[in-house]
């Protein structure tokens, strides 16, 4: 049994709200610069270009990537063998969000009821993913997720029968029908199989996944490379005004299934894929 | 959009229905002058006060809506990160403010047809900054001011001044669209 004080959650969860927020990750901009380097017109270039100097911006001047600063995502790994003192680290989580989003100037996107829609002023609550896993320590990650691209995800109960071929016309048409809404280039987080809930669940956690980082599995690395071909042959392109560079990566999770059902969920994100980790 | 092409309209705003028609899908602009920021909530409230006949937070004629809601300024900053919104979800508005008058809309995503329609028939141009460049786009703010709804926080309407706020011709008056291919 180890113990871990919540004062410690909450200030770790803040500064992760604010490192998320402001640097965006270095897979992701390696990403963007090989893809650049592949653009032969002007104005695909220009926008990753634009993209890349928004960045460094961002880093250097302490701004958020985007103004989305998102609704707070946050994924914790509990060790078995730990034992939270101080009070209730659901509580610290989002005492943490509002912290980090206040002292960040990140902005407050969150409507404390989804009909009524009043904005609760400091980002919270949280969306908070819980596992338990083996150990001793807990492992935290802030991803921002922005709503631009949250809006353009999707989720498609298949049948058994329609197979891998239904799994891609699934995959395919979400892009197909996002067009430049999400703000391409985009990162895609796929779910295929378990319950509906556990589908979008592991397509989240897919986006959490760095770029460049392909599947244990044989076959799902297979689709994840041919899916990311596919997509950059639509010719969305940044900003959804041409080009080669509509996705920066297709990540795919699964899950064992019911013998009926094929789910395949697919969370959208933008290059703004924002997640900051760490391990108490 | 693409910041090092050399060939940049320079647009003065406000401009009006019949400058609005001059503008061309695809033409790489710089904008100076005055943009408001209103995005859902404030759009909402808008038509809520237009529908009782209460006054407006500024004049709809000539205007131009940037689909924003920006971070909160840092000490020493004029503003937060202002990239745009998906427009799209100001469609169910988009068409009524049009015909009272709005000549700019700048936002990124795509347009209703509904939309388009009001665009021809009055003279309005739909503008396109990049999403996802929020940072670099604040640096060509040179004011902002709430002017109404507060209470909204992010989705409050701010007047704002750009300078070189770099902008697309996503959709012209004619209805041709940079999106379609």
């Amino acid at each position: 049994m180890r113990e871990i004080g919540v004062d410690i959650v909450e200030k770790s969860v803040a500064a992760l709200c604010i490192k998320a927020n402001t640097v965006l990750g270095s897979d992701i901009e390696q990403q963007i610069c090989r893809m650049r380097d592949l653009e032969e017109d002007e104005r695909p270039r220009a926008i990753l270009e634009e993209l890349l100097e928004n960045a460094a911006i961002a880093k250097e001047k302490g701004l958020p990537i985007c103004q989305d600063t998102g609704m707070a995502v946050v994924y914790v790994q509990i060790g078995q063998d730990v034992h939270f003192t101080g009070g209730s680290v659901e509580e610290a989580i989002n005492r943490g969000v509002a912290k980090g989003y206040s002292e960040g100037y990140l902005r407050a996107s969150v409507v404390s009821d989804p009909l009524l829609r009043k904005n609760t002023g400091d980002n919270t609550p949280a969306v908070i993913l819980w596992d338990i896993v083996p150990g001793d320590h807990a492992d935290i990650t802030v991803a921002p997720k922005g709503f631009g691209s949250e809006n353009m995800s999707s989720l498609t109960m298949l049948s058994p029968s329609q197979g891998i071929a239904g799994v891609r016309e699934a995959i395919l048409s979400t892009v197909r029908k996002a067009g430049p809404n999400p703000c391409p280039p985009i990162i895609l987080g796929v779910g295929i199989g378990g319950t509906m809930d556990m589908a979008a669940r592991i397509a989240k956690l897919a986006l959490l996944r760095p770029v460049g980082q392909k599947s244990h599995l044989d076959h799902i690395r297979l689709l994840e490379e041919e899916l990311l071909t596919e997509i950059n042959m639509m010719d969305i392109g940044p900003a959804g005004l041409g080009g080669k560079t509509t996705a920066l990566a297709v990540h795919i999770n699964t899950y064992p299934t019911h013998i009926a059902g094929l789910p395949v969920a697919v969370n959208m994100s933008c290059h703004a894929t924002r997640h900051a980790h760490i391990c108490l | 959009m693409p910041q090092t092409t050399t060939s940049r309209k320079i647009i003065q705003l406000p401009i009006s229905r019949e400058e609005a028609r001059e503008l061309r899908a695809g033409e790489l602009l710089l904008l100076r002058g005055t943009l408001y920021t209103a995005r859902d909530a404030a759009h909402k409230r808008m038509m809520e006060s237009i529908e009782k006949g209460e006054s407006l937070p500024f004049d709809l004629q000539n205007c131009a809506i940037y689909y924003a809601g920006p971070c909160p300024a840092r000490p020493g900053f004029v503003i937060g990160s202002a990239g745009p919104t998906t427009s799209g979800r100001m469609d169910a508005y988009a068409p009524a403010l049009i015909s009272l008058g709005q000549t700019v809309m700048l936002g990124k995503g795509l347009r209703k047809p509904e939309v388009v329609d009001a665009m021809k028939e009055f003279g309005a141009v739909y503008l396109g900054a990049t999403g996802g460049a929020g940072a670099l786009l604040s640096q060509r703010i040179t004011a902002s001011e709430v002017i109404a709804y507060p209470d909204l926080l992010a989705e409050a309407v701010r007047k704002l001044e750009v300078y070189d706020f770099p902008a697309v011709v996503l959709i012209d008056s004619l209805g041709t669209s940079l999106y379609d291919r």
